[in-house]
């Protein structure tokens, strides 16, 4: 075989793999969403977390604007501490209320932002003052058969 | 009595020294590839070729496979969902499991037994041939000259054809699931880009075909190194370098998988 042909053939071999990586990290993979690594964080704490895991999304109107970075358990507080990344093109006001919501029915959980009317905005580092915990199905239903023997007896 | 039970723990004994001293052979074998490679790499015209032959004609089976795995995964997996009635899932279940497993993996198998086995023989015969003998004598280091190109053949090539066969894969469960099953496109692809993380996923996978590209390569051009100079020997490494390249690929594959995904987050 000619040495220009197969020089020819290893070249376009290799374009394709290269073009296979990209195809995985874009069309595939979510790369498409990192910003490049701008971000800043924000801390939360929860009194109970439920299943919130670390790289769980941050979304604020649905839309994902962040993701956990981590997650703790504090001794001074005796609360779950969740330190939030967020992606520096939104800044939310100091009032914003933090809540761990969960995907449709079985979903994953994730922290939903509800942006408040003040006028300063958080900034790195910041704490969340208003959080709301994740909502354990256990504890719902004990608290609904309660209120509903309550009931009954009266 | 007692002289078969000895004889018999002798022989366990020998198989295990014998084994021993195989892998101690590979791994100097290695180290020694890689002292030498400085030469090969620079007339990077003897790698080109080998790259033709090892990496550009495992295009076909690779590609083939690949599409045939993400098809028969789309199927089942949305056999499966669809009793939960979370068949849009299916995107994301073909996506993760060839990104993180089948891709490397299956890749890899596929690769030592179409091109390991040949670089094997190759080289075997070769020896056999007393071609690489000759060499040593005209002052040319047939490490140097014959191994290490086709070495770094099968490295550079292996995640680039793993690469490859999880496009096609995911292409497959494409095919499969939303043209001819009618699963909604929008949602499948959604689906797939919110759940397949880039670093934790890609990039591990990414790495495991690296892994795979050495440890395949090693096997196959030591085994051919390592081969009996006659037709048998070369027919016997032939045969080892696949046994043994499966069998390295899949617990290789296990070590890093432990490494990499660990359940915990």
């Amino acid at each position: 075989m000619q040495r220009t042909t197969m020089d020819l053939w290893v070249g376009l071999f290799v374009i394709m793999g290269v073009g296979a990586l990209l195809i995985l990290s874009l069309k595939v993979g979510n790369l498409n969403t990192y910003s490049a690594g701008q971000s800043y964080q924000l801390v939360g704490h929860f009194e109970n977390i439920g299943g919130l895991k670390v790289r769980a999304p941050v979304k604020s109107s649905g839309v994902v604007v962040g993701r956990v970075a981590d997650i703790q358990f504090s001794l001074e507080t005796y609360d779950a501490v969740v330190m939030l990344n967020i992606d520096s093109r939104y800044i939310f006001p100091k009032d914003t209320f933090a809540s761990i919501l969960t995907a449709g029915l079985l979903g994953e959980q994730y922290i939903g932002l509800a942006a408040g009317g003040e006028d300063v905005m958080l900034a790195n580092g910041d704490k969340i003052m208003k959080t709301n915990s994740a909502v354990v199905l256990e504890e719902m239903i004990g608290r609904f058969l309660f209120d509903k023997a309550a009931d009954d007896d009266f | 009595m007692s002289k078969r039970l000895i004889a018999s723990i002798q022989g366990v004994g020998h198989g295990v020294i014998e084994y021993t001293w195989q892998f101690g052979l590979a791994c100097r074998f290695f180290i020694l590839i890689l002292l030498k490679s400085t030469i090969s790499l620079k007339r990077f015209g003897l790698v080109m070729r080998e790259l033709y032959f090892v990496g550009v004609m495992s295009l076909i089976i690779i590609l083939v496979s690949g599409l045939f795995v993400g098809m028969v995964l789309g199927l089942q997996g949305y056999e499966t969902l669809q009793k939960f009635g979370s068949e849009t899932a299916v995107g994301t279940l073909v996506a993760l499991s060839l990104v993180r497993e089948l891709g490397p993996v299956v890749a890899a198998l596929l690769f030592a037994s179409r091109a390991g086995s040949a670089i094997t023989a190759e080289i075997g015969l070769m020896k056999a041939t007393e071609q690489l003998s000759a060499m040593g004598l005209m002052a040319v280091d047939p490490i140097a000259r014959v191994v290490a190109p086709r070495f770094w053949a099968g490295v550079i090539s292996m995640p680039f054809l793993a690469a490859m066969f999880s496009v096609m894969g995911v292409f497959g469960g494409y095919l499969v699931t939303v043209v001819y099953i009618g699963v909604d496109a929008g949602s499948f692809w959604s689906q797939m880009q919110s759940n397949v993380d880039f670093h934790y996923d890609i990039v591990n996978g990414f790495i495991k075909s690296c892994f795979f590209g050495v440890a395949v390569a090693t096997i196959a051009v030591f085994q051919g190194y390592d081969a009996a100079p006659t037709a048998e020997g070369v027919s016997r490494a032939t045969t080892r370098t696949v046994v043994t390249s499966a069998l390295v690929i899949l617990a290789l594959d296990f070590v890093l998988t432990a490494f990499m995904f660990r359940g915990v987050s």
